[in-house]
């Protein structure tokens, strides 16, 4: 087991779920959140140190989720998922610090690999 | 009232073009209108104006000629008057100064018409007639003693108004004279007539003294239209005045009339007191009026003249003014339709962008599906009919791929609506975009030289935004050269914040004054063709994108566009995902 432990939102539960049970599988620690309030209060209850996070959510969105976090919790990593339709989002969610953006459908492969990635960036300033 | 609705409703015609008019009958019609508008009111007014002024200058020029001939009718008809007064004066004193007896006896009559003849020219011979009607006595060349007159009007008339002057006639004479009588009553009631007969030389010299010009005529006519002087052109004495006899008038009075032999002529005449004569002067009118004449055809020539001049004028303007409101008409359609071109495009990328987008979130669950039972099947080690799942599984992840490259080409075109920002190679977009021009370069043997810096910074910025960029400028260099022309591109560092590129052209050039105007929307060279919109856009996608554009261009000489991208994006961007 790798000591990677990742929260996973998006308002899409079917594609969460799948999503983490592919990564469980991978051997990452995987939390699951279908929204943007959901997310914070499991992260304040045990922050992860990547979160994977959808930019289109109903309720909180991608983005002020992404800035709460950045601003309580500065080293937790962030991934942006999109679908891309709002780019400019997504250069929004750069500029505020987020770690990458990911196009859906994703690749598996390359979900890993930005995980991975992420997982080292935060180690470095963990230490 | 109603004229004036009527006018107003003419104009508001004329004026008001149905805009259901199809264009090219519209234009004529536009034509036709104000031509006729602006015709009306400068010709109009035109016309108006030279008829007052022909008329006021008729009746002046008319006065002024006229009076001299009043005058001249007036003198010589108060010299006709002076004379018959003043013989009449005569005979009156001669009947008045002496007595019947003396009168009576042929010696003295003789001795009394001698020392008439001497002192008074014009007498012929002088009698004396008694109440009965019967000469007595006569001085003078014919034999006229014991003649009764009776029974003659003269006679009757001197009874009644103790003066008669006769008409001319020839009488006993053969030529013509004019008799003066005067009745002498005596105290007593008995009465004698005093008769001299005058010849009418006299008013020959009289009309001669008029100095009229030969197409002239001067002479006397009485009442009844009958010659009492010769005239030059109309008549003997007493033949009949072939014309008309004008209505009384003791002041001299003119008409103008055709005689009868069709001449236009001025009439001037009067009537006498006494005798019952009419002195009459003709004057063929053309030569009265020769300069009056003059006149109106210098005013008809400068009248003709201006009116033409201004119905050039009129043609020229509408035709400029037509032409002008053409040509804004079709470039206004023209930006017209750009600009609905380019909503109808942002429409399509925002649809594409929604659909792709709704398209993209159950692709992904598909997507996580197919990859959990991939991974499920992996993972577990003697999955029942592995391959085949696997097969199956892999042509589900390969159909969400071809979705997702659909999906990614919708999202490509929407992209170019919007700046999107991206990290790239300049040198790369210059070359994409040279591309779309080779076959035209081709086609025209142009020369389309890349002097591209190598490991020249990669910038961000947007792609498909610098595209339309150099896009824009090259068709406008190619446009300006000839066949066989050059096209040099360039690109160079400038600093650690910016990069450029240079477009330079051998073509026809800008002057100083399109140079100024060269950004603005809707200026435009290329007419009919331009809608004066490529380079304003440029210039607001070089600003967009943080960068500057310069031109530099001499006629003649070619054209040099000059852009400068900063390196990094004005407002940050991100990461590319590519």
């Amino acid at each position: 087991m790798r000591d990677w432990k990742v929260l996973l939102v998006d308002d899409e539960e079917e594609f969460v779920s799948t999503l983490a049970e592919r990564l469980a599988l991978r051997g990452v620690e995987v939390r699951v959140a279908n929204n943007g309030k959901e997310a914070l209060q499991k992260i304040e209850d045990d922050p992860p140190r990547v979160v994977v996070l959808d930019l289109m959510m109903p309720g909180l969105s991608g983005l002020e989720v992404l800035a709460r976090i950045k601003r309580d919790y500065p080293a937790i990593e962030v991934i942006l998922l999109t679908g891309m339709a709002r780019s400019n989002e997504a250069g929004e969610g750069m500029r505020q610090g987020a770690f990458a953006y990911l196009m859906k459908p994703l690749s598996i492969e390359k979900l890993m690999e930005k995980i991975g990635e992420a997982m080292k960036q935060h180690t470095g300033k963990v230490d | 009232m109603d004229l004036k609705t009527n006018l107003a409703q003419t104009f508001g015609r004329l004026l008001d073009i149905p805009e259901e008019v199809p264009r090219p009958k519209r234009y004529s019609l536009i034509r036709r209108n104000i031509t006729i508008l602006m015709l009306l009111i400068t010709v109009l007014p035109l016309v108006l104006m030279a008829l007052i002024n022909y008329h006021q200058y008729q009746s002046a020029l008319r006065d002024e000629i006229m009076a001299p001939l009043r005058v001249l009718v007036n003198k010589t008809k108060h010299s006709f008057e002076l004379f018959l007064a003043n013989r009449l004066a005569t005979v009156k004193f001669i009947a008045s100064a002496y007595s019947y007896s003396d009168l009576a006896d042929e010696k003295k009559l003789n001795k009394i018409f001698r020392v008439l003849k001497q002192e008074i020219e014009g007498f012929i011979d002088l009698g004396l007639i008694d109440s009965n009607g019967v000469q007595v006595s006569y001085a003078g060349p014919y034999d006229l003693k014991g003649k009764n007159y009776s029974d003659q009007t003269w006679f009757h008339q001197v009874r009644v108004g103790g003066v008669y002057v006769s008409g001319v006639f020839m009488g006993h004479r053969a030529f013509p004279h004019v008799v003066i009588a005067v009745q002498h009553l005596t105290d007593s009631g008995q009465f004698w007539v005093v008769r001299a007969t005058i010849d009418t030389k006299r008013f020959d010299q009289l009309i001669a003294s008029m100095g009229l010009d030969p197409q002239s005529d001067g002479f006397l006519i009485n009442r009844e239209g009958v010659f009492q002087t010769a005239s030059k052109l109309y008549g003997k004495v007493l033949d009949t005045f072939p014309e008309w006899v004008p209505p009384v008038s003791y002041e001299p009075a003119v008409f103008e009339r055709l005689d009868s032999k069709g001449r236009a002529v001025l009439l001037a005449y009067a009537y006498f007191d006494n005798p019952d004569f009419i002195l009459m002067v003709v004057k063929p009118k053309a030569q009265v009026l020769k300069a009056w004449y003059t006149l109106k055809s210098e005013l008809l020539l400068v009248f003709v003249g201006s009116v033409l001049v201004i119905v050039l004028l009129v043609l020229r303007l509408t035709h400029l003014l037509v032409e002008r409101l053409k040509a804004s008409d079709e470039r206004r359609e023209l930006a017209y339709r750009e600009i609905q071109h380019s909503h109808k495009l942002s429409s399509i990328g925002r649809l594409a962008t929604g659909v792709a987008h709704e398209v993209n979130n159950p692709m992904a669950i598909i997507n996580e599906k197919a990859g959990l039972m991939k991974d499920l099947i992996e993972f577990t080690p003697d999955f029942p009919d592995r391959e085949k799942f696997l097969g199956l599984v892999r042509a589900i992840t390969q159909s969400v791929e071809r979705c997702r490259a659909i999906t990614h080409r919708l999202l490509g075109f929407a992209r170019r609506m919007d700046v999107e920002i991206e990290v790239l190679n300049l040198n790369e977009v210059i070359k994409e975009t040279a591309g779309f021009l080779e076959k035209e370069a081709l086609h025209r043997n142009i020369r389309l030289r890349l002097h591209l810096a190598e490991g020249l910074s990669r910038i961000a910025s947007d792609r498909g935004q610098l595209q339309q960029v150099f896009l824009n400028i090259l068709n406008n260099a190619f446009a300006a050269i000839k066949d066989g022309g050059l096209v040099s591109v360039a690109t160079w560092e400038i600093d650690m914040d910016r990069v450029g590129v240079s477009f330079q052209d051998d073509g026809v050039g800008m002057s100083e004054d399109t140079l100024k105007h060269v950004f603005e929307p809707f200026f435009t060279t290329k007419k009919g063709t331009g809608t004066g919109l490529g380079l304003s856009i440029t210039y607001g996608i070089v600003k967009r994108l943080g960068g500057d554009i310069q031109v530099q261009s001499k006629p003649g000489q070619g054209t040099r566009f000059a852009i400068f991208l900063p390196k990094k994006p004005i407002e940050g961007a991100g990461n590319s995902h590519a």
